[in-house]
């Protein structure tokens, strides 16, 4: 009996629960990019006026390259921390082998996958870089102040899905919880994504190419 | 970090003017477009920005200094209240985008996502202005602009007076120098900051000399010769407008190929960038070309057009202020050291410079604001202040005349014994009096 209603609940968040996620996460961000351009294209004439590919590149490309810009070198480790961060963040679920067996079998395609063994280490690594994140946030004054309570959410929101997925895994904990668990509270984050801060895994490329157009294109100086 | 309550209440202690939500509500309406609510809600709250602000840096690193709070607590609030604030919100709003911000864009350069935090904090300028919550002496200049189209409100009369007096007291030196007026068809139409006329006529002759010297084609207008924007800084965006539209339409009726600005730093962020999208061009650019002093000082050098005698070159240490409307926020950097390279055997550049450097401290508004604000400016300037004596030197030159003040006064509060100049004073001493320049020896023998 109590198999069966873990078997359901599985059956129910990685069946129409996750048809539900994507949806929202596709279109809250489909629908917030295209809300922004629209909005652009009425008040924001500055953004076309001056556009230039190549400063809106360097501007975009200086920030994904570890400590090249000035402001990461005035903070290295943590800069670092951040780098491994976001690697981790986006490696671990889309190179996962767990993940893409299920795509394959749903789909039939998936993406190449990882040994399981890299996918623990760079888990871990995820954990430390986060745990240092959230440090830092509390010992340094002038970002404690800037912090509220949804941005501790955040992270929290973040790194559930990675510690309950690498508990799940190795069957630590009670594995009819942890794995629904893990599959709900990602799903919780993938929702969430549109609609907050989180967001900038696609804004930051809007962002920074227009700061590229406005210090380089305009005036030739470096906004990295 | 100072207690600004004396200033708060000298400036507002009488106001109780009513709050107009639909005003700062239309304000905040027109600038919130795409990029300002994209700023607005990726902020990540990393505080990078903090370690990028003088005003951080020099208060010891007070953690409500950082860029990022203090977007949050003006325009960020002004936007979650949705127009409704009290008196002692749109104070500390004043306090932040006045006392605490000179919009010198620097945290752009340290903001992982390139938040133009220096353009939301004009924002908020604007809705404060909206609310009565100005700067008086700004408010003043403002009011001076709508009037006479120059902030002191001087009458064309006191120009040309001023113009045709130092161009006589100057041919005791030189002869063949005038200050043409509203000449058309020229190659510059030379604008100015009131001030020179009414405390620092000097700065005047200077470029009357350096032009004639390089046979210049050149007249300064009998209006719209105010390269300055003051009602920019005090957050009337319509007047600022105003203010640049005059001297757009009076260069184009002149005939005039370029406007030329005076060693001044924001009249060029507002002529060049801000300018053209205050006075409504929809493709942001100006309708007339624009050249800063520092371009022209190159040029001339790097012509021959002016000459500099190797006898006369400065030899003690010379550091260079990057005024940021110059470098940062006007891609100068280059040619001003280029042009120090024929002026000054001993350069010695500060750490960090060109478009990374600090503001002195002095810039967007602080300090045409008046005495009462000296001690705010000068504590926000002790990196300058730091800076300028890292490096040695004993001359620091100034493109701008609100670093030249600042820095002349960051001199005296940090006893860092420098001389702040301009290139136009440095040029006349050193440059070689050409031929048709020079007075003969002697006349009567």
């Amino acid at each position: 009996m109590g198999n069966l209603t873990a078997d359901s609940i599985y059956r129910f968040l990685s069946g129409p629960a996750l048809w539900f996620t994507m949806t929202v996460f596709l279109g809250g961000l489909a629908l917030r990019m295209g809300y922004l351009y629209w909005l652009s294209r009425r008040k924001d004439p500055v953004i076309y006026n001056h556009a230039s590919f190549s400063w809106g590149l360097k501007s975009i490309l200086f920030w994904l390259i570890p400590w090249a810009t000035v402001s990461m070198r005035s903070q290295p480790v943590f800069s670092g921390a951040a780098f491994l961060f976001h690697i981790c963040l986006l490696s671990v679920p889309l190179f996962l082998s767990a993940h893409n067996i299920l795509w394959e079998e749903a789909f039939g395609v998936s993406l190449w996958s990882m040994p399981d063994a890299w996918a623990d280490a760079l888990t871990l690594v995820f954990l430390a870089t986060a745990v240092f994140v959230l440090v830092r946030r509390v010992v340094r004054p002038e970002v404690r102040i800037l912090t509220s309570a949804w941005d501790y959410t955040l992270i929290a929101l973040t790194t559930l899905p990675f510690l309950t997925g690498i508990l799940a895994y190795h069957q630590m904990g009670p594995y009819e919880l942890m794995l629904p668990l893990h599959i709900a509270l990602s799903e919780i984050l993938l929702i969430v994504i549109p609609f907050s801060k989180l967001g900038h895994m696609l804004l930051f490329f809007f962002s920074r190419a227009f700061i590229g157009f406005e210090l380089g294109a305009r005036r030739g100086a470096r906004s990295w | 970090m100072l207690d600004p309550r004396k200033i708060l209440d000298k400036e507002f202690g009488k106001t109780d003017l009513p709050i107009d939500p639909p005003k700062a509500r239309q304000i905040l309406d027109a600038h919130g477009g795409a990029r300002i609510r994209t700023w607005m809600s990726i902020c990540s709250r990393c505080g990078l920005c903090a370690e990028s602000c003088f005003v951080y840096l020099s208060n010891d690193r007070d953690p409500r200094l950082s860029p990022a709070y203090k977007v949050r607590h003006s325009l960020g609030e002004m936007y979650r209240r949705k127009g409704k604030f009290d008196r002692a919100f749109l104070e500390k709003a004043y306090e932040i985008c006045w006392l605490q911000c000179t919009m010198c864009k620097r945290c752009s350069i340290y903001c992982p996502f390139g938040i133009d935090i220096a353009s939301m904090i004009m924002a908020a300028r604007n809705v404060c202005y909206s609310q009565g919550v100005r700067a008086g002496r700004l408010a003043e200049f403002t009011e001076n602009c709508r009037q006479s189209g120059n902030h002191m409100n001087l009458p064309p009369e006191e120009l040309i007076a001023t113009c045709e007096w130092v161009a006589e007291e100057v041919q005791e030196e030189f002869s063949g120098v005038g200050i043409p007026i509203d000449q058309p068809n020229v190659q510059y139409m030379y604008t100015i900051n009131p001030r020179e006329v009414v405390f620092f006529p000097q700065d005047i002759t200077d470029a009357a000399v350096l032009l004639t010297a390089a046979r210049e084609s050149w007249t300064m207008p009998s209006f719209g010769w105010d390269c300055t924007n003051l009602p920019m800084l005090a957050g009337d965006r319509e007047m600022g407008g105003r203010q640049v539209q005059n001297l757009y339409e009076k260069a184009r009726d002149l005939g005039a190929e370029y406007i030329l600005i005076t060693e001044c730093g924001h009249a060029n962020r507002s002529l060049v960038y801000e300018g053209p999208y205050m006075a409504g061009y929809p493709d942001g650019k100006p309708p007339v070309k624009i050249k800063h002093f520092v371009q022209l000082i190159y040029e001339y050098l790097r012509d021959g057009r002016i000459r500099i005698d190797p006898q006369k070159k400065l030899t003690g240490p010379v550091t260079y202020q990057d005024p940021c409307n110059i470098s940062r926020n006007g891609g100068l950097w280059e040619v001003a050291r280029q042009a120090i390279a024929y002026l000054a055997e001993d350069f010695r550049d500060m750490s960090p410079n060109r478009d990374y450097n600090h503001c002195c401290g002095g810039g967007s508004g602080i300090l045409p604001m008046g005495p009462d604000y000296k001690p705010f400016r000068l504590a926000n300037g002790r990196v300058k202040a730091e800076q300028i004596k890292a490096t040695g030197a004993q001359i620091v030159i100034a493109p701008c005349h609100n670093c030249y003040d600042q820095i002349h006064d960051l001199s005296e509060e940090y006893d860092l014994g420098v001389k702040v100049m301009s290139f136009k004073e440095i040029i006349r001493e050193a440059m070689i009096v050409p031929e048709h320049m020079r007075i003969a020896e002697n006349p009567d023998g």
